[in-house]
């Protein structure tokens, strides 16, 4: 008797600290609100077969408690009862993948004219570049990665000239726009994870991955590292701010292009040749900072 | 189902037995060190897996002192932090669960279920347990050596599993990785064995389809594991030559704090399809034995046969193939091909059929039993609700699009320890309750056990159940501290105390366990001949304990299969396995209904 209580007790519990307790996904700040329907929908097909299934062993540890006289009944097959089981589940089975799979579907298909900018994840901190004017980003390669060019963009090609680069500073994007999001890594696995626009992809040392999404809500959002990086993996933070159009555009005409840093690295090189070493080796941040 | 051997089959005896007598222990050492009965070998294991588990449980309080009381410990270090995590997942999964369902229940149960007298080749058996226990030493000897442990996480991917921000990339990720290796090779060679055992040396009569459902999931499970554990294998060689001889198998080229590192060409995502071929397999190399063996709890103590018992075989089969085309699930925000997607998210929300259709009929064999509510009875009921639990969420985490969202968050934590951590520990606590009377002779104490099933499942689920709504709200695994975040209430790190809290009960109350255990050993009453009044083969030996050999000088026949609980018309509500069909002893009412006139029913 108590057993069965205790059982059932575990499921209506379940259900009541699902419905009150405080702790529920962040308000969603991009388009992604079908992920989010196709959770609600895996909510309620789960949580009913959960009830049931504890309520149903509740019901049978009470009913069918030890007696002395008694004898289980002997009935090793019900072929029909099983068909129903597996057809029903089946049918929930659908109910759940079919969203999910239209869901991924989108995911995963870039509208055509999204824009495009670059996340760079190294230990620990994040960068980022814009494609500036042409609208295209320049060629990358992580053997082109030197003190001056963190970002590792080819200097030979035209394209990156104009590149902006935000290297350990805020990103700001605009809201309403579907940008492509490309991830790129100079040393571990990283991944960008920003929780309140439901997207996330690894980034990878040695390729480039995508995800995308349209900002649908002004504000400043904090960026984590979701994906295991060394040890200070838990303090690699960042923060993306979501503009209206005008906020962007002021803010992206104070940003440094890529040609712009290389010509100021050059200056402080010559500069720096006739003070004596310094000891600073990993330095781009500090020289942006500096500005 | 429950066919029975017609009465008038001769009877023929088992040729191999004749042939060649086993190796009899002439000493002590050979008895109990360097032993070749299945039994003792598997006490070894089991002693040996729990010694380590422990080690791991410890580990895991020290990560939950950090979680619940960020900046309480100071000498708790982020390099400390990581080493516990990644130490306690891989003792966790593949030194503690797969050697004590496979080196440990499989060495018992197997020999004496089929109604063998040992496992095929005893020898081999005894060297897999020593090349274990060698892969348990290599594995301690990585927390001595210069800068500890591999603190890389238990998934170990490259590239920082190898490089110097992640603790323990000296020494540490070295032996891991040797240590992984030769667990391997001892598994094999008691994997095979296993196989062997169930295929070859089943006693007359012991059809696969009257097999105890224990064994087909430790058959089954075993047959996954040697073909997964290659997959892991071969990654941890591959990365053993990236670290110390300098190839680039799992590494491109790499810009690491400034620095051009001189590898160049591989890729990371090759390790990670090597580890998850492994590693889905592996969540099921847990949890089938789990399966097999909760089903025979339910059964016995519910005093019903199992319900729907082909089904319950073909799920287990379907589920073991299965499982080797789901494992890109684990890669959903990898960075592989996206259209993979859709692939790895329908295999894995296929095998939520069979898996459900076990639950139902775990449930519906309760369903018009006849259910003693004892020790074992409560950790298989235990084991149905934090199973159900768990596998619910992982249809969340399995369906790829719900899966970008939660991946990488204390969500997909809560998920597989729920499903892969408490549900398996539940039947293996109840299994050991189970066949303690058969492996000591002795009872244990009733009281304390039930004290010890409360205490650490609703402990269990307290600790697991709301964890997932902390990585609903976004909090990422791995974590060392969270810190301050504009999105993670306050409340958050409240309810992560309190899981600290209950973790530490939980892991205290295996205190209870232990005292009994080792209290009913020398104290406690005998327990007798099958005492549960069990239909299976094991508790029908003519010794309790079972000696060497298992049987007396005739193998036992086998006449039905392993559940002919309340059979209409007999005497008992139980028919043991080898009893023929014209030894059942008849109820008085109708004594002229045979028993095996029931099989149609």
């Amino acid at each position: 008797m108590i057993v069965a209580l205790i059982l059932i007790l575990v499921a209506v519990g379940s259900v009541v600290f699902h419905f009150v307790s405080p702790w529920w996904w962040t308000p969603i700040a991009s388009n992604w609100g079908f992920i989010d329907t196709t959770i609600l929908i895996t909510f309620w097909v789960t949580g009913v077969v959960f009830v049931a299934v504890v309520v149903f062993t509740g019901y049978c540890v009470w009913k069918y408690r030890y007696q002395e006289d008694r004898r289980s009944e002997y009935e090793p097959e019900d072929p029909r009862l099983e068909w129903w089981l597996t057809v029903l589940t089946s049918i929930g089975v659908v109910i759940m993948l079919a969203p999910g799979l239209i869901a991924w579907q989108q995911y995963i298909t870039v509208p055509a004219g999204a824009a495009e900018f670059e996340v760079l994840g190294k230990q620990w901190q994040w960068g980022f570049r814009l494609p500036g004017k042409d609208g295209v980003l320049g060629k990358s390669d992580n053997r082109n990665i030197t003190a001056e060019n963190p970002f590792g963009v080819d200097p030979k090609d035209p394209n990156g000239k104009d590149d902006v680069l935000i290297d350990a500073d805020d990103l700001h994007i605009q809201i309403g726009k579907p940008v492509k999001v490309l991830l790129r890594s100079v040393d571990v696995l990283h991944d960008f994870y920003v929780p309140q626009f439901r997207g996330k992809m690894d980034m990878i040392p040695g390729m480039v991955t995508y995800f995308w999404f349209t900002p649908t809500r002004t504000g400043s959002f904090d960026i984590l590292c979701a994906e295991l990086c060394g040890v200070g993996h838990h303090a690699m933070r960042g923060i993306v701010v979501v503009d209206k159009e005008s906020d962007y555009k002021k803010w992206l005409s104070e940003q440094e292009t890529f040609a712009q840093t290389m010509a100021k690295a050059k200056s402080r090189k010559q500069k720096k040749l006739k003070l004596t070493f310094n000891q600073n080796k990993a330095a781009p941040q500090a020289k942006v900072s500096a500005q | 189902m429950s066919d029975t051997t017609p009465e008038d089959v001769g009877y023929v005896g088992p040729a191999e037995v004749d042939d060649q007598d086993l190796y009899h222990p002439k000493s002590w050492i050979t008895k109990y060190v360097f032993c070749q009965d299945a039994k003792v070998i598997a006490i070894q294991y089991g002693m040996t897996a729990t010694a380590i588990g422990l080690v791991a449980l410890v580990l895991s309080w020290l990560m939950r002192l950090q979680l619940g009381f960020p900046e309480s410990f100071s000498f708790i270090e982020p390099s400390d932090y990581y080493q516990f995590i990644t130490a306690h997942g891989m003792i966790m999964v593949v030194y503690l669960l797969t050697a004590l369902f496979l080196g440990g229940f499989g060495n018992y149960l197997i020999p004496l279920m089929v109604g063998a007298r040992d496992m095929a080749f005893p020898y081999v058996n005894m060297v897999s347990y020593w090349v274990y226990l060698t892969a348990v030493l290599v594995l301690i000897a990585s927390f001595f050596v210069p800068g500890g442990p591999t603190g890389a996480g238990w998934t170990l991917y490259p590239p920082q599993a190898i490089l110097s921000t992640t603790p323990g990339s000296d020494g540490g990720i070295i032996l891991l990785l040797v240590s992984l290796a030769l667990f391997i090779v001892g598994f094999t060679m008691g994997g095979l064995n296993y196989v062997v055992t169930v295929l070859q040396c089943r006693t007359r009569g012991m059809t696969l389809m009257r097999m105890p459902l224990t064994i087909w999931g430790i058959f089954t499970a075993t047959v996954l594991a040697l073909l997964a554990f290659p997959a892991l294998l071969v990654g941890a060689i591959m990365m053993l030559f990236d670290r110390l001889l300098g190839t680039s198998f799992f590494m491109p080229s790499i810009v690491q704090l400034g620095e051009q590192l001189s590898y160049g060409g591989g890729s990371p995502i090759l390790f990670q399809h090597l580890f998850w071929f492994f590693g889905h397999p592996e969540v099921y190399i847990v949890a089938l034995p789990a399966f097999g063996i909760v089903s025979d709890l339910i059964s016995v103590h519910a005093r019903r046969h199992i319900f729907g018992y082909r089904l319950m075989v073909w799920a287990i089969v379907i589920i073991g193939a299965l499982s080797f085309i789901v494992w890109a699930h684990h890669m959903y925000v990898s960075g592989m091909n996206p259209y993979f997607g859709f692939f790895f998210a329908t295999t894995t929300l296929i095998i939520a059929v069979p898996t459900a259709l076990k639950v139902y009929n775990w449930t519906l064999t309760l369903w018009r039993g006849n259910i003693r509510l004892n020790v074992p009875m409560l950790f298989s009921l235990g084991f149905i609700i934090t199973f159900v639990n768990g596998g619910i969420t992982g249809l969340f985490l399995g369906n790829v699009i719900i899966d970008v969202p939660l991946s990488d968050t204390m969500f997909v934590v809560a998920h597989f320890h729920m499903v892969m951590g408490v549900a398996p520990m539940l039947v293996v606590l109840g299994a050991i309750y189970h066949w303690y009377p058969l492996m000591t002779g002795k009872m244990y104490n009733e009281t304390l056990g039930k004290w010890h099933f409360w205490v650490t499942f609703l402990g269990a689920y307290l600790i697991y159940f709301p964890m997932h709504y902390i990585g609903f709200v976004g909090v990422p695994r791995r974590y060392f501290t969270i810190d301050d975040t504009s999105f993670i209430p306050e409340s958050v790190g409240d309810l992560n105390a309190f899981i600290s809290i209950a973790t530490f009960v939980v892991g205290a109350a295996q205190i209870l366990f232990f005292y009994n255990m080792a209290r009913s050993y020398f104290n406690g009453k005998k327990a007798g001949s099958n005492p549960w009044q069990a239909a299976s083969l094991e508790w029908q030996t003519p010794q309790v304990p079972p000696g060497h050999g298992n049987w007396g000088k005739e193998l036992p026949l086998v006449y039905r299969w392993a559940y002919d609980y309340g059979v209409p018309g007999a005497r008992d509500d139980f028919v043991p396995q080898h009893i023929a069909p014209k030894d059942v002893p008849m109820a008085k009412k109708k004594a002229k209904k045979s028993s095996s006139g029931k099989s149609k029913a």
